[in-house]
């Protein structure tokens, strides 16, 4: 009875909170939990998945979000705060980055002439945030400019650059993950924002100078671009 | 009018398309079909190309009802895929483009497809999904390119698939695939099996190892049947593939999905598109097997858009290449 009744209340809470936005993966709401600005970000059933798939990949990736986040808090990293976790709804409760832009906006909104010059000390920024974020052994799994934040400080301050979005993170000391991760990166970053190759070149420098382990990485990077060229592209 | 011929042949299926403004006058094609436990070696498809491309040649203008004199360009797959058969294919292209001196085109294969799916579905600005035996590819056209938004980071799922064909030596007729596919109807024990996203990105070669050195096991000791493994891998490489084109339109904000390729006949992948794109109201262009698979036509199809935005390749840049990616091509007819 009791049970039933918890598991009840999370929908309950959701129905009443303001629904931002339905990801491919989840539903994420806005509302106020223990007085604070919360973000809720519930894992839904996706209906074209065997259901035994489904639950084994959405209990995976919401334990892996939430132990990926505490870890680079720990570390710290920039990252929202964990409020609470539900594992029969699949919901985390999080600090809201009230206030913020995801780094994809800002650089689309920069003029294509400035795309390059005037975005080249965020580059270094994420470039740093990635290496502390790799040296913490913690492989973010899906790095796009959409899920990194931009927090604009006090008048005169820097703005806080956050990363979000764990839900395909795990733990891994090999820099075959860790290049791999920056390939994606590359690739997403290459295919959202067309003629920025040379930003993202100061993002790898700016990467490979905060970090301990980089050259490893940079270059299982490098053989990870090549794999796409040198596979056998067959019927 | 413009009448385009594209032959192609760069795995084990030797197509000759003719096209004409967006009419598919006939499109003949031959398989090569290895026996069970089998894959198809270069030489021997090349061989098999050989023996067979002038009879579909000669078919190709019959059904169409053309001499070569009503052609207007001689295009031909110029990449990605095996060195020898398409060599065999490239140098019959070049022979009569020629013969009958017309203009010749060099046609990337990929692109081959999307054209194609864009033609017969009328798709407008879909997220493609172009997955194959040698290809697995998330693309969306963007700036006169079209861009690989995910792909495999190692091997194809059509390729994965075909290996687990060999593994429980299941027919290679029609193809592997269509096989397994029939089969996977039959299960109904769902297995675990690795998944793997990275991303935008997916691997296939851990489930590939995993499972070809588990099914004889499994099966064997009574766990499952090859009944149940079909299924499962289905389920498991076909929701990988859902779950990254899903990324991709979440990404670039697409409201529809074209699925292209040999494995996009697959009507199981095609469901569970299909209700992924319900949940997002989205739409969902498939093709069927005379498309989906390789063919001539789609090679035509690619030509005759390039051949009208002004393209030609001389003689002397008509070589083949066994890896050619697909954002390396100017997409000039369209804007």
């Amino acid at each position: 009875m009791a049970l039933e009744k918890c598991m009840a209340a999370i929908p309950e809470f959701l129905s009443k909170a303001e629904l931002l936005k339905q990801g491919a993966e989840a539903r994420v709401y806005r509302a106020r939990f223990l007085g604070r600005p919360t973000i809720v970000k519930e894992r839904f059933r996706k209906q074209y998945r065997h259901p035994l798939l489904d639950e084994k990949l959405t209990h995976r990736r919401t334990v892996q979000e939430v132990r990926s986040v505490l870890r680079c808090r720990r570390a710290g990293i920039s990252v929202p705060v964990v409020y609470f976790v539900d594992y029969s709804s699949h919901s985390i409760f999080l600090e809201e980055i009230v206030g913020s832009s995801t780094v994809r906006d800002h650089i689309a909104s920069s003029p294509p002439s400035a795309r390059c010059e005037g975005l080249e000390p965020l580059a270094e920024r994420v470039g740093q945030v990635l290496a502390r974020m790799h040296d913490e052994d913690v492989i973010h799994g899906d790095l796009t400019t959409s899920n990194m934040l931009l927090r604009c400080g006090p008048e005169d301050g820097v703005s806080e650059l956050f990363l979000i979005d764990f839900g395909l993170s795990y733990i891994s000391a090999l820099p075959e993950d860790k290049g791999v991760d920056l390939y994606v990166l590359e690739k997403a970053f290459l295919s959202t924002h067309p003629h920025t190759e040379a930003l993202f070149q100061r993002l790898l420098k700016s990467y490979a100078a905060a970090s301990k382990k980089s050259s490893a990485v940079i270059k299982k990077l490098e053989e990870v671009r090549l794999r796409g060229r040198k596979r056998s592209m067959v019927g | 009018m413009t009448i385009v011929i594209g032959f192609e042949g760069s795995a084990n299926k030797i197509g000759i398309g003719i096209i004409r403004d967006g009419e598919v006058l006939s499109n003949p094609r031959r398989t090569y079909i290895t026996p069970p436990g089998q894959g198809f070696l270069p030489s021997d498809t090349a061989r098999h190309h050989r023996a067979v491309i002038l009879t579909v040649l000669k078919e190709a203008l019959e059904q169409a009802g053309l001499k070569p004199a009503d052609i207007d360009c001689v295009a031909f797959t110029k990449g990605p895929g095996m060195g020898s058969p398409l060599v065999t294919v490239a140098l019959v292209a070049r022979t009569v483009a020629q013969l009958w001196e017309k203009p010749l085109l060099g046609v990337n294969h990929c692109i081959g497809h999307i054209e194609m799916g864009r033609l017969i579905t009328q798709a407008d600005n879909p997220t493609v999904l172009y997955v194959s035996g040698g290809n697995t590819q998330v693309i969306a056209y963007s700036e006169r390119r079209y861009r690989i938004f995910g792909e495999t980071i190692d091997i194809a799922v059509g390729n994965c698939l075909d290996r687990f064909a060999r593994v429980i030596k299941i027919s290679n007729d029609p193809s592997p695939g269509y096989n397994i596919e029939q089969m996977a109807k039959k299960g109904s024990q769902y297995v675990e099996l690795p998944y793997t996203v990275k991303g935008m990105d997916v691997s296939f070669s851990g489930i590939t190892s995993y499972i070809e050195e588990a099914a004889h096991k499994m099966i064997s000791s009574g766990q499952c049947s090859a009944e149940d493994l079909c299924f499962s891998l289905q389920e498991t490489v076909f929701s990988m593939l859902v779950e990254i084109t899903e990324r991709a339109m979440a990404h670039c904000g697409s409201g529809e999905v074209l699925i292209v390729g040999g494995v996009g006949c697959n009507l199981r992948l095609q469901e569970m598109m299909g209700v992924m794109c319900k949940e997002r109201n989205a739409k969902l262009f498939a093709t069927d097997e005379r498309f989906c698979i390789d063919n001539g036509a789609m090679i035509a199809q690619a030509g005759w858009e390039m051949f009208r935005s002004g393209q030609v390749t001389e003689l002397e840049d008509s070589w083949i290449t066994q890896r050619y990616r697909t954002d390396e091509v100017e997409v000039t007819w369209r804007d």
